[in-house]
């Protein structure tokens, strides 16, 4: 970890309208070694990243690469003078070809204008031959599946032969040996001496594959140290500001009677075959299982979200259909999607609307107009249950941070007196602190005696906050756990059992 | 393997066989419909498949088809533009005022310039349909406008443009005509003959516009980059691709084909006014869709336009054909026709779940 530095990022500070994203962070990076950056969503990881890569530009604050003082107008800029990202959410032009997509913005020519298909196409082959990625050229991107389609995204990075390169939470949609393989080409890129900027949430990963690791909170730098130096425990207290002593809170909810008996569901559509499974009143039933394993599909078919091939539902022993949502909701059912931006929440509209808009029916005066009152009647009870931090109700659901933009989907949700509550990734994208009022929150529910379904790609948070876990694999149910009872081991073993 | 999986095997292969004929016959629904309308139209009226009807038909397909194609690449990245029929007019009008016949100096409209050469006029009035298209891109770009909000705006601009310019000098906001035989005759005069029809030249430019179009779509990075852009911004910006210029050069790019069109339609008409190009872009909208210009964005082929045009010239010719056929109907037919290709079209973009 000698030589001087690659790249110095030195008091950046940025500030957008009523908040200072980021506050004199500093962050130096070695040629040669994965730097880690880590931080709770919101910290100010990704817009210190876009700084670098010319998409926001800087208030204050110096950028050295390799010497020179460089302050990047665009992310043409930045790719030109050896600086690529893998950005988080996949930009991708869909209905072009793998190759137009390698390409795109710098496109092989003849004669400056037209576009030299043989050479894309033999400079894609020899990419992809280096780094072992198999994937066709021509394909149109859509027909590929996320974690293909994120293998191009890297290596459409490494093709820009940059000095620096920013992998910005990169394994979110990987499977195992994907990620593996996005380590050894990592590994490679560090033996021919580029610096890495690596940002994720997994902490196994971090400590890993990086060298040195800087934890930012709250747009600030908080301290940078060697990755051989640190455990989960201490970069979980660097990032939260404090000890988390109690990562969930304690479980007093007593499963009751058998409430919904699902029998042999399959999903028309999807690969879902044959899960059957029971629910008890004021029980948290976990749903563990790798991507792709069909987790999401049980609730979306439970739900009526997709439709069912085949399968009998029955709620306190009387079969119900749910052939869409509408009518699972009037049959009690609730189902947070794991799509909180794309499917939860109704991003410029407010908080009121968010909160009310499953429930509207109930605040019809004379059948026709909506009462004010009794909107902000309940949009306030759901801000103090839920414990929503926001200005007023009528702030846009969007300005929230993600955890509170959970609860307000949460709180809707109960408006509608569900009895059965469908989770899907209840925390994903949520700080470390705010997860912890989430689970409360679950648990609560579960006291009160509704029947609650979670799915999670966390382990440890099924073991911490349910009662009994089903296991997919490959669209099956492999197994059901009883949570106080087994260990991360068998859950893993049983979702690999149908792959 | 046994007699019985094999007939299973066969079962299940004639299953998707038919699925995919099906997908087949629901993906090129709209074009199967048309060809089976003509084959019936030919039957009732044997008129309509004579040499003068076709030649009918594929002239006005290339009269149609630069303005088309002008707009499919609005519509590639997401866009539309609404202005396209009135810059065909005021380009329409320019063309006719700047080629009048000097043999009859009492109706020429500017006296003081005799009949300019058309190769004068063509980069000029395509300058100036590529100037119009400019700034529709640049509020697009800029101001990050929708295009159907900016092309609303500047259709009324171009129109108001348009009224002035046909009461400029000796005009008074007659008609332009008596066109000079130079011009006509660069349009309208004979390319060759089949049997005694002749097929206009105007029919060659159509087919050199086209070939441009396609090379410019599919061979140029200017070309990749539209489709990159309408595919997804993010993506393109992140790329390095410079959104503001290709945008920007997307619609001066549809303009020049809209000052194009003026030019031939100029001559075409033959009487020109403030009405000529009037509502174009609605037939240019409608054969991009039915082409399979996709309003979803980042998708589209020339030859799909150049079927989409020909496909509509082709049912409102043969809807003229059927006797007592009410003209108010082609309207709805029209209308039908639009509804259903984008109905077509999202199908093949939606995911079943």
């Amino acid at each position: 970890m000698e030589g001087t530095a690659l790249l110095e990022m030195r008091g950046i500070s940025k500030e957008f309208p009523g908040v200072k994203a980021l506050d004199n962070v500093s962050l130096t990076v070695r040629p040669g070694t994965v730097h880690a950056l880590m931080g709770e969503n919101g910290a100010g990881k990704s817009t210190l990243m876009k700084c670098l890569f010319g998409i926001y530009s800087k208030d204050s604050g110096t950028i050295v690469l390799d010497g020179k003082e460089v302050d990047f107008k665009s992310s043409k800029e930045a790719l030109e003078n050896g600086v690529a990202m893998v950005h988080q959410e996949l930009n991708q032009a869909l209905t072009r070809s793998v190759q137009d997509n390698l390409w795109l913005g710098r496109y092989p020519t003849v004669g400056g204008i037209m576009v030299s298909e043989g050479a894309m196409r033999k400079k894609t082959r020899e990419i992809f031959n280096d780094l072992a990625v198999e994937v066709d050229p021509s394909a149109i991107m859509r027909t590929l599946p996320v974690s293909k389609r994120q293998m191009v995204e890297i290596a459409k990075a490494v093709s820009y032969h940059s000095k620096v390169i920013v992998f910005d939470e990169p394994t979110s949609s990987l499977t195992e040996t994907e990620v593996e393989h996005l380590f050894r080409i990592i590994n490679m890129l560090r033996d021919q001496g580029c610096g890495i900027i690596y940002i994720s949430h997994k902490m196994e990963e971090i400590l890993r594959i990086s060298d040195e690791v800087t934890i930012m909170r709250d747009g600030t730098w908080v301290a940078t140290r060697p990755a051989k130096d640190l455990t989960m425990e201490e970069i979980i207290k660097l990032m939260v500001g404090r000890e988390l002593t109690n990562r969930f809170p304690p479980k007093n909810n007593e499963p009751g009677e058998v409430i919904l008996d699902v029998e042999h569901l399959s999903g028309k559509y999807t690969r879902l075959k044959d899960a059957s499974f029971q629910l008890r009143k004021g029980e948290v039933l976990g749903i563990a299982g790798l991507d792709g394993s069909g987790r999401t599909e049980v609730l979306e078919n439970l739900f009526g979200a997709m439709t069912k091939e085949s399968g009998t539902i029955r709620l306190h022993g009387r079969e119900i259909h749910n052939r869409s949502p509408r009518e699972s909701i009037k049959n009690g059912f609730a189902l947070l999607t794991e799509e909180r931006r794309a499917t939860g929440i109704f991003g410029i509209r407010d908080i009121q609307e968010n909160t009310v808009i499953s429930n509207l029916k109930n605040y019809l005066v004379g059948g026709i107009c909506l009462s004010n009152k009794k909107m902000a009647e309940d949009t306030a009870w759901s801000i103090q249950a839920m414990h929503i931090k926001t200005p007023s109700q009528s702030t846009q659901i969007r300005s929230l941070s993600g955890g509170n933009q959970q609860k307000v989907i949460i709180g809707r949700w109960l408006l509608t007196k569900p009895e059965v509550l469908l989770l899907d990734e209840p925390t994903r994208g949520i700080d470390v602190g705010a997860k912890y009022e989430i689970y409360q929150l679950i648990l609560n529910l579960a006291e009160e005696g509704k029947g609650v379904i979670m799915v999670s790609s966390e382990m440890p948070e099924l073991l911490g906050v349910c009662d009994r876990i089903l296991v997919m694999s490959g669209g099956r149910v492999a197994g059901e756990v009883d949570a106080k009872n087994t260990s991360q081991e068998e859950i893993l073993t049983l979702a690999a059992k149908y792959v | 393997m046994s007699q019985e999986s094999k007939q299973l095997q066969e079962t299940a292969r004639k299953a998707v066989d038919i699925k995919n004929v099906g997908n087949f016959v629901l993906n090129n629904a709209l074009i199967i419909l048309m060809v089976i309308a003509a084959i019936y139209i030919a039957i009732i009226n044997p008129n309509f498949l004579t040499t003068g009807s076709i030649i009918n038909i594929i002239s006005q397909t290339a009269a149609y088809l630069p303005a088309a194609l002008g707009i499919g690449g609005c519509i590639v990245l997401t866009g539309t533009d609404l202005s396209a029929g009135r810059i065909v007019g005021l380009t329409a009008c320019i063309s006719a005022s700047l080629l009048q016949s000097t043999l009859n100096m009492a109706n020429k409209m500017w006296p003081e310039i005799g009949a300019l050469p058309v190769f004068v006029v063509i980069p000029l009035v395509m300058l100036v349909g590529a100037a119009i298209g400019a700034f529709n891109g640049f509020f697009v770009a800029k101001f990050k406008l929708h295009p159907f909000i900016v092309t609303l705006g500047t259709q009324l601009i171009v129109y108001t443009m348009l009224l002035i310019y046909v009461t400029l000098g000796n005009n008074n906001g007659m008609a332009i005509a008596n066109l000079d035989k130079s011009y006509t005759d660069f349009v309208k005069g004979p390319l060759f003959s089949v049997g005694d029809i002749a097929v206009p030249r105007y029919v060659l430019y159509a087919v050199i516009l086209t070939a441009i179009m396609w090379f410019i779509w599919n061979k140029t990075t200017f070309g990749k980059n539209m489709f990159a852009l309408g595919s997804n911004e993010e993506a393109a910006k992140v790329s390095g691709v410079n959104v503001f210029a290709t945008t920007v050069l997307v619609f001066a790019l549809a303009g020049a084909m809209y000052g194009f069109t003026g030019f031939i339609e100029g001559a075409r008409v033959a009487s020109n006014t403030a009405n000529t190009g009037f509502n174009y872009e609605l037939d240019a909208i409608a054969a991009c869709v039915i082409g399979g210009v996709s309003f979803v964005g980042g998708i589209g082929k020339i030859s799909g336009i150049v079927i989409g045009v020909l496909m509509l010239r082709l049912i409102f010719i043969g809807l003229n054909m059927i006797p007592g056929m009410n003209q108010n109907f082609f309207y709805l037919i029209k209308g039908a026709i639009i509804l259903f290709a984008c109905a077509l079209d999202m199908r093949k973009y939606l995911t079943k779940k």
